[in-house]
């Protein structure tokens, strides 16, 4: 409400009396408004400045070890140790990936980012094509770039040298693909008329939601072997990644399910009216419209998501975050930054990829309510 | 047609018989929705429902495509018995069009989308040919500009047109129309209307759950009234307005018309 309000504001103030007059309308406005924004430019004036010495001005950009990031008598106050973050940069994006097969992981993200794009810009050609790509073609490629396929030539490279960006993005990206079809099942699942699929959905949600992440996890590296022999147990990555899916997709069964409910009975009556089989009447009527209404739930579900892929460093599985720990960690580079500087890193590659999802979203909100729909 | 007679339970369809209604209750727990109704229309009928809310009027409509469903009785739409079956379910809805109080167009389709999408997902027409036929049902609903709109841009009435359309683009042989006019101001009933005269004019069969009396004078062939879940009367419109048989229609008819 404020930001609209402030929005128009601006426009009418600023036509008048340009800065100072935008100042006036916007943050001094009331009496409450001038004191909130004293307190804010207070607030910024205690982080900002020891912020930008430490990232910036104090920082150490380049050095071959940990003397050069410690405190000396020409720099009292080290700050940053960005040299520390060149040297480990490439273990923080590939993990223990052999080096000569890299290539392949670059190839992998382009080929992602490829079909991440051509499938959130909404006004790109083919997306039919663009979706057969993301969702049959990229998984089959992806696989055979990364794991190897011998018969073309391509080493197979064991997931337990996988690690950093690329176990993140793995990880992510399977539980994303694969948790909203499985949840909008299992949503449907909840609301069928069957009583035993019924009450399947309703034991697998509630059992996994009232379940910490990490459990499933443990229980999916750590008690699976015992009831399967070593040899015949699934990757530990596979069985990770299997038990993040189902995990998330638990959670996106709720959210689609709350966007059901708020599809009004009429559509369904209309739909069923005009002869429509259930799977084409959920297709092509409900679930366009459910899904529209809980985007903003899927897409903070799908953040909440990217961010607890970290926890598969309990299995040890080398995430982004854990080749930070285990980094931080070489004797080498011990310095009292290092760490700092590492967590840094990490912070801004999270806040990065969530934000860009969380503004992807807003647009996409954006151009629904222009087209009129709601 | 050798399909419909196929999945008919009930003997040769009579080809002169568009529903047939025998012996339908429903209830839930002690509470009857219907009693004992049966009902024949005849192919090329109109007929115009009406009654006090609650009297189960809509509900006896919505049997007739089984949105809603019985506990006894048998309800036969053009020779095809409706049965717990889901392929005779989807074969008399693909039959029977309906229009409701509330519009229900698919928001997030345009107005030729939706229009479009029975025709090519149930029907399996070719685009372009489902495009050319609903254009020509939105032309005779009088919504030719407005095609590529979405239906929150459309008044009521327009919607209301639209949602006609919709179902005419099926084809059906028989059109069910729930109140249609009960959600629209009064000029734009009028619009809706007028489109329902001209529809029936075409001889199609017509179902439709009314106040409108003028409308049920205009164009019924027969008028129904039902009240309580019972079907209490059936007249020919002259003489269930001008002289009803049952008390229960003349306080009706008082308290409606007044």
């Amino acid at each position: 409400m404020s930001a609209i309000g402030g929005e128009f504001r601006v426009r009418g103030a600023a036509a008048h009396a340009g800065v100072f007059g935008w100042l006036r309308a916007n943050l001094f406005s009331s009496p409450a408004n001038a004191a909130l924004t004293l307190v804010c430019i207070l607030a910024i004036a205690w982080i900002a400045p020891p912020l930008i010495r430490f990232l910036f001005l104090d920082a150490v950009w380049s050095g071959e070890g940990r003397d050069a990031c410690l405190a000396s008598i020409a720099q009292p106050h080290p700050g940053a140790c960005w040299a520390f973050v060149r040297v480990w940069f490439s273990y923080f994006v590939y993990g223990s990936y052999p080096m000569g097969e890299r290539w392949r992981v670059d190839l992998f993200f382009l080929a992602l980012a490829l079909g991440v794009v051509w499938l959130s810009w909404l006004s790109a050609p083919r997306r039919d094509v663009g979706a057969g790509y993301f969702f049959i073609a990229l998984p089959i490629l992806s696989f055979v770039l990364l794991h190897g396929a011998p018969l073309i030539g391509l080493a197979v490279v064991p997931t337990a040298l996988w690690g950093g960006v690329l176990v993140t993005v793995v990880v992510a990206a399977i539980g994303m693909v694969f948790s909203l079809p499985l949840g909008i099942l299992l949503a449907l699942a909840r609301r069928s008329d069957m009583p035993v699929v019924r009450l399947f959905a309703v034991a697998f949600i509630e059992f996994v939601r009232g379940v910490p992440l990490i459990t499933v996890l443990f229980m999916a590296s750590v008690m699976l072997p015992l009831f399967v022999p070593e040899r015949l147990a699934p990757d530990k990555l596979l069985r990770a990644l299997i038990g993040v899916a189902l995990f998330a997709s638990a959670y996106m069964a709720e959210v689609v399910r709350g966007g059901l409910v708020a599809v009004s009975r009429g559509q369904y009556e209309a739909a069923r009216a005009l002869g429509l089989t259930y799977w084409r009447m959920m297709g092509l009527v409900i679930l366009p419209q459910a899904l529209g209404v809980t985007l903003p739930n899927i897409v903070n579900t799908f953040i909440g998501l990217f961010k607890d892929t970290t926890l598969v460093f309990v299995v040890g599985i080398f995430d982004f975050l854990r080749t930070i720990e285990a980094a931080r960690a070489d004797p080498k580079w011990t310095a009292p930054t290092t760490t700092v500087t590492g967590y840094v890193v990490a912070a801004l590659f999270y806040f990065v990829c969530c934000y860009g999802m969380s503004r992807y979203a807003r647009s996409v909100e954006a151009r629904l309510a222009r087209a009129g729909r709601r | 047609m050798q399909q419909r007679s196929d999945h008919s339970g009930a003997g040769a369809p009579q080809a002169d018989v568009a529903v047939e209604v025998v012996g339908l209750h429903k209830w839930y727990g002690d509470f009857y929705v219907l009693r004992d109704i049966n009902l024949k229309v005849a192919r090329g009928e109109r007929i115009v429902i009406c009654g006090p809310s609650g009297g189960g009027k809509s509900t006896l409509l919505r049997c007739i495509n089984r949105l809603e469903d019985w506990q006894r009785g048998r309800v036969i739409v053009d020779g095809v018995e409706l049965t717990e079956d889901p392929k005779r379910i989807l074969t008399v809805r693909r039959d029977v069009g309906m229009v409701f109080q509330h519009f229900n167009l698919f928001p997030h389709l345009t107005v030729l989308e939706n229009c479009t999408l029975a025709p090519i997902w149930v029907r399996h027409m070719p685009k372009r040919e489902a495009e050319a036929l609903a254009m020509t049902y939105l032309v005779r609903v009088k919504i030719p500009d407005q095609v590529h709109k979405y239906p929150a841009r459309l008044s009521g009435g327009q919607q209301q047109r639209v949602a006609i359309a919709r179902a005419l683009c099926m084809n059906p042989n028989i059109m069910l129309f729930d109140e249609p006019t009960s959600a629209l101001d009064p000029e734009m009933k009028k619009e809706v209307l007028d489109t329902m005269v001209e529809l029936a004019a075409d001889g199609i069969t017509m179902l439709v759950v009314s106040h409108e009396m003028g409308f049920a004078r205009q164009v019924a062939d027969r008028v129904i009234f039902m009240d309580d879940g019972q079907v209490v009367e059936v007249n020919e419109p002259k003489n269930f307005f001008d002289q009803p048989q049952h008390e229960r229609t003349r306080m009706f008819l008082k308290q409606i018309l007044n």
